[in-house]
């Protein structure tokens, strides 16, 4: 597993895959995509990143708790925003009716609450796919440990 | 010229298909789906979809396959 090439290849990929998973979240409202697309693409730039190095490398960035904890934060946002809206007097995940700013159609920041919306479901789906493969490579050396 | 590009790619992914559900090395078979997801994200592209496109790219390319070779690297290889 000591790959040179591909190590200095995900070093330099990584970072560009994160930045355009970035994009493709905080441009939900805009263009293709959004939260879970966006949130896949994190999550599986860092798995490329535990997988090229190792998974110590990759918990010292994301530790195994802390992709718990934003697990969790992610679907709280969404529920939170819904709940917000609900406490501005309109339904849940009301927009417009709870007096979300709308901003001018087209700009990045308009849309009301559903750039947080998306914000929270890319924050819940990035920390599920690497929540999901620390807990299926962790496990593994566990066993390998008893042998 | 789009219409014949889909019909190869159609093709190929039929050709694909049963090729995962026939072959007997499991790793390989995890390759080939990873090459039908491919070919699937650029007929949804083709067909006007590009979100799922990305999604397609994205989880059945890249996570799901990285998954299940961890699967495979935890059990056995052949079926």
């Amino acid at each position: 597993m000591e790959d040179l090439i591909l190590r200095y290849v995900s070093r330099i990929v990584v970072p560009f895959v994160q930045l355009y998973g970035l994009y493709v979240v905080f441009h939900g409202h805009l263009s293709p995509g959004g939260g879970f697309s966006g949130g896949a693409i994190i999550g599986a730039s860092m798995i490329l990143y535990a997988l090229a190095f190792n998974l110590a490398a990759g918990t010292k960035k994301i530790s195994h708790d802390l992709s718990l904890i934003l697990e969790s934060s992610g679907g709280l946002i969404y529920a939170g925003v819904g709940l917000l809206a609900i406490f501005l007097g309109a339904n849940f995940l009301g927009n417009m009716v709870a007096g979300f700013p709308l901003g001018t159609p087209g700009n990045l920041f308009s849309g009301g609450a559903i750039m947080l919306i998306t914000l929270g479901v890319g924050i819940k789906v990035a920390a599920t796919m690497i929540t999901l493969f620390y807990s299926l490579i962790e496990e593994e050396q566990a066993t390998d440990e008893h042998h | 010229m789009t219409e014949l590009l889909q019909y190869l790619l159609m093709l190929f992914l039929v050709v694909c298909a049963v090729a995962v559900a026939r072959i007997r090395d499991l790793l390989a078979a995890v390759i080939i789906f990873a090459a039908y997801s491919l070919v699937m994200a650029i007929l949804w592209l083709l067909l006007a979809s590009p979100d799922i496109a990305i999604t397609e790219a994205a989880l059945g390319a890249g996570v799901t396959t990285l998954l299940l070779l961890a699967a495979i690297s935890k059990t056995r290889r052949e079926e």
